[in-house]
């Protein structure tokens, strides 16, 4: 394997490992959860270093895994205890703890492999030079490390996904049904904060976020099926990763910053092109709609002249409705294409549907069912 | 409206005190309901009727007091007990279709691991029927009115095949047709021996709707038959005097009109 093709491998593993777990994430409303834990597993992985004194011992994946459950714990006690605001109490919990392992680096650990621009922003580049035997296969370290994370990802995830999906739609009904939320809860967490460690290597502390929460916020815009927005949501964070890594060798530049870029970018164009929530989808809609009630007090008002006995009233039209000319000729002209009303011997009348529109309409104005 | 003096409680509740911090939201709380029974719990806003069945299911902490389902502790009777939240309680934005919502009501019978199957998506699809939503089955859940949404969550609670259903304000914002779907409902669960207990803000309905009232307040007031318990005396101790009269107060059969209602509990 080329150093090159390694590389994009890593970055698809971290990818759709952080694109898997971010899904329940970004359903349970706790994107910025995701920042916090990303930030503070490095004290937790400082403080197992302190203890095993080893940087690749498997010890310091729990350390993280237990100090990401521990902030979510911090802050939700934070957030209990009503003395300061929500989102204030993330804010509050991480910079600190995070700022206590940047400290403790400087401190303890100055010549050891754990630099802190490093854990900001990731090495990809580097990432082949570190290299381990697995069953007798050479393989870079962090592709080993996240395809553990990964494959610990769609365990947990296949295993428990009704569960997963319940307490996340549901926790109260989870909670009566016996299946545990708070457990899930923070398994979860635990789970966000193993492949934040993993995904550390590669793309760093600040921009694993953008991996965990854009996909999905992207794919929940193109589908309203779970396993299908798990799919797609894996499948973005693998898009983003190697169109990243492409952008930065043609750049010539940081491989996580272009991989977090254009997983903004890929966003950007779902959000905006998406078949029924995207942005010109809504605009359009809008716009159909505000046509459509137009036709409708079109056909209503020739109902009602209808059953006055008035006829002829394409004249007077603008005038009864304080419509524009131009517009209410506009109107007139769909409603005919769309078989509301017709032309009738220099007068203009409902056709059988503009009719049954017009009674319908009327129908739910008044309420009757 | 038979006589149910006789039958054996299917959920006691004796002596319950719930606080929040140092302001007690039930105080002291008797509530009998034997089985087939509909019962209405009504009373002003903050009265304490949501935390009433969120107690029941163990879901508050209670300072004081003691919830018996047949006779044994909530936790050991879990599966008997089938709950509908109010609608606005979840994200109706999730990405679910209404026949998974549904099925998720059979998640607690079929416990961790296992996974719903053909003959429980059969039971949804039966469960959907009774409440008149079959043509939703694949519907995502974010296209459904309010009523639609209401009918859902029943369908939800049908599947958990309970005997003793609590529901908190099934009627909050529903369309005509769901009410009547809920009303059917409720004579339906009557007839197989399954009893009801519903939060209801609607007092000029409980007398149609339900056998059983629980007038509460903090304190409960009346707990008993409708023809006993739902008259204006008791009403005024429970809702403070703020309770309107239509009609001749000396005739059988008037019910209060309005009552400052809006939602939460």
């Amino acid at each position: 394997m080329g150093a090159s093709l390694e590389i994009q491998l890593i970055a698809v593993t971290a990818a759709v490992a952080c694109a898997l777990v971010g899904v329940f994430l970004v359903l349970r409303r706790m994107a910025l959860m995701a920042d916090a834990i990303s930030h503070t597993v490095l004290l937790g992985i400082v403080l197992s270093f302190f203890v095993v004194q080893d940087l690749h011992s498997p010890w310091l994946l729990l350390g993280a895994a237990l100090m990401g459950v521990a902030t979510v714990g911090l802050v939700e006690a934070l957030q209990r205890s009503g003395l300061v605001a929500e989102d204030a109490a993330i804010a509050l919990v991480f910079p600190a703890l995070f700022s206590l392992a940047v400290l403790l680096i400087g401190l303890y650990a100055r010549n050891v492999h754990l630099d802190a621009d490093v854990v900001l922003m990731g090495e990809l580049a580097l990432a082949p030079f570190e290299r381990v035997l697995v069953f007798g296969l050479d393989l870079p370290q962090s592709l080993v490390v996240l395809a553990g994370v990964l494959l610990l990802n769609l365990l947990c995830i296949g295993l428990f996904y009704k569960e997963l999906k319940l307490s996340t739609f549901d926790p109260v009904l989870a909670a009566t049904l016996g299946i545990a939320p708070a457990l899930l809860h923070y398994g979860l967490m635990a789970l966000v904060a193993v492949t934040a460690v993993g995904a550390f290597d590669s793309v760093g502390a600040v921009l694993v976020v953008a991996l965990i929460v854009t996909p999905p916020a992207a794919a929940h815009l193109l589908t309203d099926d779970l396993q299908r927005m798990l799919l797609l949501s894996a499948g973005i964070g693998a898009g983003s990763a190697l169109s990243g890594y492409w952008l930065a060798r043609w750049l010539d530049t940081n491989i996580a910053g272009s991989m977090a870029l254009m997983a903004g970018v890929w966003f950007c164009v779902i959000w905006a092109a998406a078949p029924e929530r995207g942005l010109v989808a809504l605009l359009r809609r809008r716009a159909r709609q505000r046509w459509q009630v137009a036709e409708r007090v079109l056909a209503l008002h020739l109902r009602s002249a209808e059953e006055e006995g008035s006829t002829n009233l394409v004249d007077r039209l603008p005038e009864r409705l304080r419509w524009e000319p131009k517009f209410a000729h506009q109107v007139l002209r769909r409603a005919e294409a769309n078989g509301l009303v017709q032309h009738q011997a220099g007068g203009l009348v409902l056709t059988e549907r503009g009719r049954q529109q017009a009674d319908y309409s009327s129908s739910r104005i008044t309420g009757s069912s | 409206m038979a006589s149910n003096e006789t039958r054996p409680a299917a959920l006691t509740v004796s002596d319950l005190t719930v606080m929040y911090g140092e302001k007690p939201v039930l105080w002291d709380v008797d509530l009998q309901m034997p089985a087939g029974v509909l019962m209405a719990v009504v009373g002003p806003n903050g009265a304490g009727k949501t935390t009433l069945i969120k107690a029941i299911l163990g879901l508050v902490p209670t300072v004081a007091g003691q919830i018996r389902i047949d006779g044994r502790p909530y936790a050991e009777q879990r599966q008997r007990v089938g709950y509908v939240p109010q609608r606005g309680s979840v994200d109706w934005d999730f990405p679910t279709r209404v026949l998974d919502v549904v099925m998720m009501g059979c998640y607690g019978r079929l416990g961790w691991l296992r996974r719903p199957g053909k003959s429980e998506q059969a039971a949804a699809l039966r469960a959907l029927e009774q409440v008149g939503m079959a043509d939703y089955a694949h519907r995502q859940i974010g296209r459904l009115s309010g009523g639609q949404q209401q009918r859902v969550f029943l369908a939800r609670a049908l599947m958990q095949e309970a005997d003793i259903y609590l529901m908190d304000e099934p009627f909050q914002g529903v369309d005509a047709p769901t009410e009547r779907a809920i009303v059917g409902l409720f004579r339906e669960l009557r007839t197989r021996g399954k009893c009801v207990l519903v939060v209801h803000h609607d007092l000029q309905t409980v007398p149609e709707y339900f056998d059983w009232v629980t007038l509460l307040n903090v304190r409960s007031f009346a707990c008993g038959p409708v023809a006993e318990n739902f008259n204006e005396s008791i009403l005024r101790q429970t809702f403070g005097g703020h309770t309107a009269w239509i009609g001749d107060e000396s005739l059988p059969g008037r019910v209060p009109t309005t009552v400052t209602v809006p939602a939460v509990g």
